[in-house]
This record gives structure tokens, C-alpha cells and sequence, in this order.
């Protein structure tokens, strides 16, 4: 039987536990069912998104064209320069968390080829943990596939609640949606539990209620950039939590519903409107003022 | 609840820097090109509300115009679409207003030639869109269907009439919206399929009567 109706954690997990498979499993064969093509062709628009979040990632690395305002560019380059001559204090895989989240979103506000995922302004957190994780723990491009469709089917369940937009929920729901799906992901790829999987989504998102979106210039650009690197880490920090059996004291169904709350309760002046907060201080404000005369 | 799926949430491969004010506003334009399918002379956009104010550094200007001219969201000569020879063939202009009943990222494109037609969209969030207008009828099409667009009298027996070809193809319908200016004038259709339509039927259906205007808009692309 196909479950095409799960619009809840809870019913994901139901899902799961009937067929005995893993989320990616139940959300490859609802999605294969809904669109009318097979779970091959299902995997392979997965695989498209994973090869541009890949493409991205090396191109990001390589450049420091700075963005359409000049604001933004160049800072993935200095975090490769500091980690070449110094090692970061958590290894590796934090270094190439950390470069592939800038790299990402770097290369997105230079107008270059990036996977929204689940936004644009969102778009290094999953790649760049995914992708390091999977090269630092040899992970198989299947397996890999398996984590992004995972981090796709965390979000899609998010999205039944809370549009994953700034202008509709704040940060939270962009950025924050994002780290949430990469603790899950990543979660996965470690070999976590479906309840594991949700832990870490869990503790994710509540670690992140209340973040707005208040852009300088209304630009994806500051403070969005540097937030992807943090919350790729803010995903790691998750999933280990989980991993070792850390459970969220409360449901992450219950936490959505708090997402869903919190983004109705946020003042519109800091739901990408840049009417307040950083993009009403005074140093945005004459940023602002230089780049509109312009 | 609509049934949501998991691939709108780690897609589109898109060009940066915006969902909402980049890709949305390629697939818009994309949406838009395919409603007109004529050659136009000029073609005005004007942007609302935050399309408006921050459309300049999100290249919403620049996504619009990729969109008309038939681009991809991943195209990479999005940047520099002022720059393409395509572009330099078309007159266009953008417009910035103000008008908060409508969307956020609002936007109407308006194109002049041997047809003159007027459509209206909004980016709705993540690169989904909504065209909401064409000329003065309500329609509701987001590039997600195969869609079917009908501009006729308001006859008895349109809907039976049109809907009767599709079911003989069987063919599903995912929604139908009609609308009309007043009775016995014009009217619209909107109909978003879930199969897809051949060049045999599209003939039989601009064979009914009393049709003035058909168009076969197909979903966009992931």
C-alpha cells in the first residue's frame, strides 16, 4: 500500500514503521506514486540537485567575485586561506563545513547555478554538510542520494505547515528549515534511527525559534552568507546530540506547530521587509544609502 | 491539503541569488512568454512592492526578462541577459510601484504587438509562482500542470464541450477555473491537466466555436 497522505511527523513515522523501511523509502515511493514516474526517475532528479550542489560548492571555492551591491564575495576565500596555514580547533570536516557553506552561498548571490534548498538565501547549509560528511566518512553517492531525499521529505513535511519563506515566517523558517534538514540528512547518512532522524531535526529547529529575517539593503547577502556556515555547524552539533541518544523533550510535530506560531507572532517589519533589526541599524542604513544612488 | 512533494524542497537548480526574486521571476516570465506566444514588440514589466524595492540587486529585472526570452532558471547567461543579442532585438521597460493589495512580489507584464495582452503574477515563495491575470480575467496556473487556456463567448456547452475532448483522451483534470466579463460576453477558462495534451486535440479544440483565443501553456521544468 502507498501512503500518500503523511502531513505529519508523526504519520512519517507511522509510514515507516508499517512498511519496516527508512524515510527516504516511503518518501521515494509516495513521491514516485504522486508524479506518475518511477522511483529510478525520482532518484535521478534527486541526483541532478546533489551534482549541482557539488558543482557549486567547486566553483564557489575558486572564486571571489564579489555580489551585484559589492558587499559580499570574498570571504570563502580568507576561511581557505586561514585553514591552509592554520587548522581549524575541530579538524577537518568542520573546515570543510565551514568553506563549502560560503563557497555555496557565495556563489549563489554572484548570480551563479545553486540548489535552493530549500531556499536560495538558505542554500550552503545542506550542501555543505552533506557533502562533507560524505567525503570525510566515504559515503556512497546511493547513500548520499538517500540523506538529500531525507532532507527533502524533513522539509516537505515542515512546508504542510509553515510556507519555508522570510516574508511569510522569518529566518526560522529558511535557514532555520535548512539546518534542521541537514541534521536529519546527516543524521541518516551516520546510520541514525528513524526516531534518531527526528531527534535531531528536533533539537535543530527549537535551537532556532524566533530567528527573523532582517536583511541588510533587502539583499540576500548580510547576514545571510555568514548564517549559512553557523547553522551547517548548528546541524552537526544536532545530530551528534541525537546520535548519542539525546531526545527533545518535545515532539517535533509540537515544535513545527511553535515554528508556525512563532512565525505568525513576528512583527512583518522583520519578515524580509528589512524594516528593522540589522537592516535598520545604522551602518545598513548608509549602506543602503550608497547603494541606491547608485 | 494539496499534496506537497519532497523534490520542491531541494529544487530548483536555479541561478542565483533569490528563490522568490530570482528563480520566481524567470519561471513568471517563462509562464508569461507562453500565455503571449506571439512575437512582441515591446514589452513593459512592472514590478510591485519588494520586487520593486529590491528587485536591483536580487536581478529580478534581469530573471523577468530571461524568462520572456525563453531562458532557464539554471541558465547561466542570466546575468548578463541585457547583454544577449535576443534581448537586443525586443523593446522593454520596468516599471517600480507601490501597491500593497497586491503581493509582495507582484508583477504584470504587458506586451505590444499585433497582439496586445496583459498578464499578471505573483512569486508566491521558494519559486513557486501564480499567474492570477490575463487581460481582465481571473485565472490561478502555477507552470506546475500542462495548462489549458481558453478565452470564448459565453455559450451554453463550453465547459462539456471542451472538457468532453480531454475525457475521450483520458485525460484528468487537476482543476478547472472559469470566469466570465458578463453574460452572453467573454469568458475564460483555465485547465490544469495532469496528462498531457497532443497537437491532434489542440486542433479539434480550437475547432470549437465561438473560441477567440487557445493556448496550451506546458508545466515548467523542475
Amino acid at each position: 500500500m502507498i501512503e500518500k497522505d503523511i502531513n505529519s511527523f508523526e504519520q512519517l513515522y507511522k509510514a515507516c514503521n508499517i512498511a519496516n523501511v527508512a524515510i527516504y523509502k516511503v518518501a521515494q515511493t509516495r513521491e514516485a506514486y504522486l508524479s506518475e514516474k518511477t522511483e529510478l526517475e525520482v532518484r535521478k532528479t534527486v541526483k541532478r540537485s546533489l551534482d549541482a550542489m557539488k558543482a557549486a560548492i567547486k566553483s564557489g571555492l575558486k572564486s571571489n567575485e564579489l555580489s551585484l551591491s559589492g558587499m559580499c564575495g570574498a570571504d570563502c576565500e580568507k576561511l581557505q586561506k586561514r585553514f591552509s596555514s592554520k587548522g581549524a580547533i575541530f579538524g577537518k570536516t568542520f573546515e570543510k563545513i565551514t568553506t563549502y557553506a560560503l563557497a555555496t552561498s557565495e556563489e549563489n548571490l554572484r548570480m551563479g547555478v545553486i540548489v535552493a534548498c530549500p531556499t536560495a538565501g538558505s542554500c550552503g547549509i545542506v550542501p555543505s554538510v552533506l557533502v562533507a560528511a560524505a567525503e570525510d566518512f566515504n559515503i556512497s553517492e546511493e547513500d548520499q542520494i538517500n540523506a538529500l531525499i531525507t532532507a527533502g521529505e524533513i522539509g516537505r513535511i515542515i512546508s504542510n505547515k509553515v510556507a519555508l519563506a522570510g516574508a511569510v515566517a522569518g529566518c526560522q523558517a529558511e535557514c532555520g528549515v535548512a539546518s534542521a534538514m541537514a541534521a536529519g540528512a546527516l543524521t541518516q547518512m551516520r546510520g541514525g534511527s528513524i526516531k534518531q532522524i527526528f531527534n535531531a531535526v528536533a533539537l535543530a529547529m527549537k535551537n532556532l525559534l524566533g530567528l527573523t529575517c532582517d536583511p541588510v539593503c533587502g539583499l540576500v547577502e548580510i547576514p545571510c552568507v555568514k548564517r549559512n556556515a553557523f547553522l551547517a555547524i548548528h546541524a552537526v552539533t544536532a545530530s551528534e546530540l541525537a546520535l548519542a541518544g539525546i531526545e527533545s523533550k518535545i515532539p517535533l510535530d509540537e515544535i513545527i506547530d511553535a515554528l508556525e506560531q512563532t512565525g505568525k507572532l513576528m512583527s512583518p517589519t522583520l519578515k524580509e521587509s528589512s524594516q528593522a533589526g540589522l537592516a535598520k541599524t545604522k551602518t545598513a542604513i548608509t549602506l543602503e544609502n550608497r547603494l541606491f544612488k547608485k | 491539503m494539496a499534496q506537497s512533494s519532497f523534490i520542491d524542497i531541494i529544487t530548483p537548480v536555479m541561478v542565483g541569488p533569490s528563490s522568490s526574486h530570482t528563480a520566481g521571476a524567470v519561471r513568471l516570465g517563462l509562464l508569461a512568454r507562453n500565455v503571449y506566444d506571439a512575437k512582441p514588440h515591446k514589452i513593459t514589466f512592472r514590478l510591485y512592492n519588494s520586487y520593486a524595492q529590491t528587485g536591483f540587486g536580487h536581478g529580478t529585472d534581469k530573471g523577468l526578462l530571461a524568462g520572456v526570452l525563453g531562458l532557464s532558471v539554471d541558465d547561466k547567461r542570466i546575468r548578463n541577459v541585457f547583454d544577449l543579442p535576443e534581448a537586443k532585438l525586443i523593446a522593454y521597460e520596468f516599471e517600480y510601484l507601490e501597491d500593497f493589495n497586491r503581493h509582495p512580489n507582484a508583477v504584470d507584464f504587458i506586451f505590444e504587438g499585433d497582439l496586445n495582452m496583459f498578464v499578471a503574477g505573483d512569486s508566491v515563495g521558494a519559486g513557486e509562482v501564480v499567474i492570477r491575470k490575463i487581460n481582465d480575467f481571473t485565472v490561478k496556473f502555477t507552470g506546475k500542470f500542462n495548462t489549458l487556456l481558453l478565452v470564448y463567448r459565453d455559450v451554453p456547452g463550453m465547459i462539456s464541450r471542451v472538457t468532453k475532448l480531454i475525457q475521450e483522451r483520458n485525460i484528468n483534470i487537476a482543476s478547472l477555473h472559469c470566469d466570465r466579463y458578463a453574460k452572453g460576453e467573454e469568458a475564460s477558462m483555465c485547465i490544469c491537466l495532469d496528462g498531457e495534451l497532443d497537437e491532434e486535440i489542440l486542433k479539434l479544440i480550437e475547432g470549437i466555436e465561438n473560441l477567440y483565443l487557445v493556448r496550451y501553456v506546458k508545466k515548467l521544468e523542475q
